[in-house]
């Protein structure tokens, strides 16, 4: 069958196998190249291979601890699935990603990352310990004291060093379901970056940011800081129950839109839009747990938007003190491209967390690009900027990186792939993108 | 009284994510199930993320002698029960090999029917319960691709069809459900098309809503009502020359 990553290119044909038992996945680890897939929410090709291995159906929760809020969990799970379960008995996620539609695997193999990354850490840094298929069906217990070396390759290591199978990832205590969400209107780049800094002991923070805007306004963005909210803090009305949040609408993109929906008028029509709406808001607000984490979600298979050619994400970080520079190139190229983002996302990292994690010290931007020459045209562009300021890329959004420069910017990886034909792991389990990127 | 439901053949896809649902809204969970092995880690993740009340009991469809006993061992009698027994077979095995044809005729009719039979007196005598049924499309018209399977499945819809006449005028509903084309174990690897193949989670849904609105017969995926419409009124002189 045909499959694709979230940006739905590439797609390639490929055997999708679906285990339902630890045996079951044992039995397909016989020396061949595969790779395993989640929710399939990698932009790119992470998790495309001639023979992919869903893990969806070993999605078992196993054993929850309310004393310590460790969870154990198969690698099917989702983040969505363990929200629901345990949000109402007070526990969230410690770092969720933008979307709550991954897998408990997936999240490891990326180390995902999100608004919390400067104050908490990535993903890796509330996973306990997991248990990795290796070749032959072998499984290896990882932790900080126990196989760490592995244990450090397969936290952001792409399901490059074997399957996690299950994982015991430790949950956030919370009061409510609902966010104090402050918005901070920032005129330019300059204006976002110092909102950033003098905001920088907000447990979350992100922000959208205008590509479209050039000149006096370049880089202008809604810089959102969010606390999890105590009782206290809910209105009366809400205080009975507080972790119910009237619903979401579920609206779901119904067919492909055409190419031309979005161009670089409608972008700027659109960001110009979402920038005076944003702006005229209060600067406190309470929102509920899923508009302020996953907006997104709330437009099931937005990707379509951008048509049945697909799209691209490019996500760079660049490290603190080249950042504003770097971040100004970056906007300064898109803008004289015309391949406007439609939606772009700026964020402050804090510090490297293991050993393959994406994020460092810095500013990470991330931004969409629908697929056409135009926008292709770009992304060497970016890469060398990026390259430049001392910056590194996200291989979970990734689709066309060259490998070489992959290998320049971010040494690493060249250890990894090292490590990974020294184990013997090479051979066992490979994506689309490993192969491309020489991993 | 709370409320229980008992689900047979617990170690398919679809009865998983039925057991996921009716979790969801507090029943307590029977699972029943040949391997009840297979079962333990689904009685863990079930209780530990609705916290419920979840066991797992050994039935075979095809031992029909014990079925009384594997009843009164239960906890109690389940308000609600969910037949999802059954196995699709090999039609060309089943052609030529009568002990591999009779075991799909008996896990797909006999087994399911005389199981809710037996389930049926027991409501009728407490005065309440649903009966839900997984038949399938396959019965609706026999076709050379899967006739002994569609056989069997046409055999279970008619006697679903029976109790529900039966029960009209009491508090005991019964529920046909025709799914279509699921993406399960038994459909892996087919290439089918998405339009017409649902989730097991969307059969689950369509299921749990059927028992409360007390529906009759359900499809899925809309579309199976009407294809399956054309397909059984087709006369048999175009439909005998068809390849469906």
């Amino acid at each position: 069958m045909q499959i694709s990553g979230w940006g739905r290119y590439p797609r390639i044909q490929a055997k999708l196998s679906t285990p339902r038992s630890e045996a079951a996945l044992a039995a397909l680890l016989d020396g061949g190249p595969l790779i395993a897939r989640g929710m399939g929410r990698a932009y790119g090709d992470s998790a495309l291979a001639a023979h992919t291995v869903s893990m969806l159906r070993l999605n078992h929760m196993i054993d929850f601890d309310p004393q310590t809020g460790q969870l154990v969990a198969e690698a099917g799970v989702t983040l969505q699935e363990i929200i629901t379960a345990f949000l109402p008995r007070g526990w969230f996620l410690s770092v969720t990603p933008g979307t709550q539609f991954v897998s408990l695997g997936g999240a490891i193999a990326a180390d995902v990352h999100g608004k919390n990354h400067h104050s908490e850490g990535a993903f890796s840094a509330f996973v306990d310990w997991f248990d990795l298929m290796g070749p032959g069906g072998t499984v290896t217990r990882c932790s900080r004291t126990e196989n760490k070396e592995l244990f450090g390759w397969t936290l952001g290591g792409m399901g490059l060093t074997g399957i996690v199978l299950r994982a015991a990832i430790r949950l956030k205590r919370v009061h409510s379901g609902w966010i104090r969400q402050t918005t901070i209107a920032a005129q330019n780049l300059d204006q976002a970056l110092a909102a950033f800094e003098d905001t920088y002991s907000a447990t979350y923070s992100m922000a959208w940011i205008d590509c479209a805007a050039t000149g006096d306004t370049m880089g202008r963005s809604i810089v959102m800081n969010g606390e999890h909210a105590l009782r206290a803090d809910l209105p009366a009305t809400h205080r009975a129950r507080p972790f119910d949040i009237p619903g979401h609408s579920g609206k779901s993109i119904p067919f492909d839109f055409p190419g031309f929906v979005l161009n670089p008028w409608s972008v700027r029509a659109f960001n110009e839009f979402y920038f005076r709406m944003n702006a005229r808001k209060p600067a406190q607000s309470l929102v509920g747990w899923e508009n302020f984490f996953y907006p997104l979600d709330a437009v099931r298979d937005w990707n379509r938007i951008y048509g049945r050619k697909g799209f691209m994400q490019f996500q760079c970080v660049v490290p603190l003190d080249s950042h504003a520079e770097g971040l100004r190139a970056i906007l300064d190229a898109i803008s004289r491209s015309g391949a406007g983002s439609f939606l772009a996302v700026l964020k402050r990292f804090g510090a490297q967390d293991s050993r393959l994690s994406f994020p460092m010290e810095g500013y990470t931007l991330a931004l969409d690009f629908p697929m056409t020459t135009r926008a292709l045209a770009l992304m060497p562009e970016l890469d060398r900027i990026t390259a430049d300021h001392g910056g590194r890329f996200y291989l979970a959004k990734d689709s066309r990186l060259p490998a070489q420069t992959l290998l320049d910017t971010d040494p690493r990886w060249q250890k990894f792939a090292a490590m990974r034909r020294q184990k013997g792991l090479a051979g066992q389990f490979a994506s689309a993108q490993s192969e491309r990127l020489g991993l | 009284m709370s409320r229980s439901i008992l689900i047979l053949g617990a170690n398919s896809d679809i009865a998983r994510a039925c057991a996921h649902r009716f979790a969801q809204d507090g029943y307590a969970v029977r699972l029943a199930a040949r391997d009840t092995n297979a079962l333990a880690s689904d009685v863990t993740d079930i209780a530990l993320r609705h916290r419920v009340d979840v066991t797992a009991h050994a039935f075979d469809a095809l031992d029909t002698p014990g079925f009384a006993a594997f009843l009164d061992a239960l906890p109690e009698l389940p308000g609600t029960v969910l037949c999802a027994v059954g196995v699709m077979g090999d039609q060309d095995q089943s052609q030529t090999d009568p002990d591999a044809a009779a075991r799909v005729l008996r896990s797909n009719f006999e087994g399911p029917a005389l199981i809710l039979g037996l389930l049926a007196e027991r409501f009728e005598a407490r005065g309440s319960g649903t009966i839900i049924g997984i038949s399938s499309v396959a019965g609706d018209r026999g076709r050379a691709s899967n006739y002994v399977y569609g056989a069997a499945k046409a055999g279970f819809t008619a006697f679903l069809s029976g109790m529900r006449n039966r029960f009209a005028r009491s508090d005991i509903h019964v529920v046909t459900v025709k799914p279509g084309f699921v993406a399960t174990r038994m459909t892996e690897g087919l290439d089918l098309n998405p339009r017409l193949t649902a989730q097991p989670d969307e059969v689950a849904d369509a299921i749990f809503a059927a028992q409360t609105k007390r529906r009759n017969v359900i499809y899925v995926k809309p579309l199976w009502r009407w294809i399956m419409t054309i397909i059984r009124v087709l006369p048999e002189v175009v439909f005998k020359k068809t390849s469906l």
